[in-house]
């Protein structure tokens, strides 16, 4: 079937099988790569993207399903001039990454979570990012980035 | 992992998805938010031939009070649930249950419609929808019918529905004043309960205590002779058979349901 979704601005459209998961759109039709695939299960959160500004597990949702609607990838986060989202710029900051897996999914699920909740505190930071797993374990900088970015304390 | 291949097909009217069902039976699955059909489907337990997706029917997306009962659409998102001004007020533990499902992606997507009709006996809705004493509203190609909770869980993953039939509306009684309870022990974040209670008022609903969601009658018993939360919660496991796996006995799931029926009560107002 033919699949049109813009994706960070730009339409794309390809012929592609009806199986086709949104991840792989994301990656091989779209060439798009900052979404990774981890778990492939719907547990860890690496293929997090935004559809229509809502994080999703792009892993679990067919790109059929996302035909005729917009998707954020990590990608469409940055300013015209290449500057960094703050979100970008805090993981940046805090260290909020080790091996850097997750952490597309990370801050795409921290957009919405922020989107939702502009002020959070460390707890709803840990409920929003529970879809989001990051096997190095360094939730508490992670944590310490949303804290940042949202304009609040940092822990140390 | 890839699905096995299949017709994707998007409904525009569940007239359309109703045809669409009608005429390929068994062959024929609907895809609601997919947070529960896609899993399985990419693990090949389920192969449909052809996904007829309801998800974008908006239609069947919505909250609204109607007299004394609320009615919820079918593909109202647990996210949406969550975050309603109407639930919040009428029936507040249904909005606490769906934003423990899954994490914030899933609940983005999934829909109550979807957790109903899929019928784990380890998912929350229905056993909050079985506390509420609601009722399912099926339509199919002889018009619609009725299906009180209690008559549609009828094993794991098993519902009444016909291949051809189509959830559309859940609804429960109003019953302003109650008090709310809602408990539930994982092993990880974002897993699903090893055990869960559901209070509704003097109504008590089990999460994963059995093949389907469970009224805890021997509790509801209890609570109507004036025990205390303690007293009833002691008998929570009658009339049980929870599964017994390597990290949940049955033993240990039974004096979890004690546990959280005790707690989940204590919230509800009973002392």
């Amino acid at each position: 079937m033919k699949v049109s979704i813009e994706i960070n601005g730009t339409t794309v459209s390809e012929e592609v099988e009806d199986r086709t998961l949104l991840v792989h759109f994301v990656r091989e039709q779209a060439g798009l790569t900052a979404t990774n695939i981890g778990c492939d299960t719907t547990s860890c959160g690496a293929c997090t993207v935004l559809l229509d500004g809502e994080s999703v597990k792009s892993c679990t949702v067919l790109a059929a399903q996302a035909d005729g609607h917009a998707v954020t990838t990590l990608e469409g986060l940055h300013g015209d001039e290449g500057d960094l989202h703050p979100l970008q710029r805090a993981f940046r900051e805090e260290h909020g990454l080790q091996c850097g897996f997750c952490t597309p999914g990370m801050i795409m699920a921290s957009v919405s979570l922020l989107e939702g909740n502009p002020k959070p505190t460390r707890q709803e930071v840990r409920d929003g990012l529970e879809g989001n797993l990051c096997r190095c374990t360094g939730y508490h900088n992670i944590v310490n980035a949303v804290m940042n970015a949202s304009g609040q304390e940092v822990q140390r | 992992m890839i699905p096995a291949r299949f017709t994707y097909q998007r409904a525009s009217s569940v007239d359309e998805a109703l045809a669409a069902v009608a005429e390929h039976g068994d062959d024929a699955k609907l895809l609601a938010g997919g947070q529960s059909l896609l899993p399985l489907m990419k693990l090949r337990f389920a192969a449909p031939e052809l996904i007829v997706d309801i998800g974008p029917l908006d239609e069947l997306r919505y909250v609204r009070l109607d007299g004394d009962e609320l009615a919820v659409g079918a593909m109202t998102r647990h996210h949406d649930l969550q975050h309603d001004a109407v639930l919040a007020e009428h029936a507040p533990v249904l909005a606490q249950v769906a934003a423990s499902v899954g994490d914030p992606q899933i609940r983005h997507r999934g829909t109550i419609g979807g957790s109903l009709v899929h019928a784990d006996p380890a998912a929350d809705l229905p056993a909050a929808v079985l506390a509420l004493d609601g009722t399912l509203i099926a339509r199919g190609p002889s018009g619609e019918r009725r299906i009180p909770a209690a008559e549609f869980f009828q094993g794991p993953f098993e519902t009444p529905l016909a291949p051809e039939e189509l959830l559309t509306e859940i609804r429960v009684p109003v019953q302003d004043g109650l008090g709310w309870g809602f408990e539930k022990f994982t092993r990880r974040a974002l897993d699903w309960a090893i055990v869960g209670v559901v209070v509704a008022g003097r109504s008590v609903a089990l999460v994963n205590m059995g093949g389907t969601p469970l009224r805890a009658s021997a509790v509801e018993a209890a609570l109507a002779r004036g025990a205390s939360a303690a007293e009833a919660a002691s008998v929570a496991a009658e009339g049980t058979s929870p599964a017994d796996e390597p990290h949940a006995t049955v033993e240990y799931r039974e004096h979890l349901a004690r546990v959280l029926t005790e707690r989940a009560l204590v919230s509800a107002g009973v002392s």
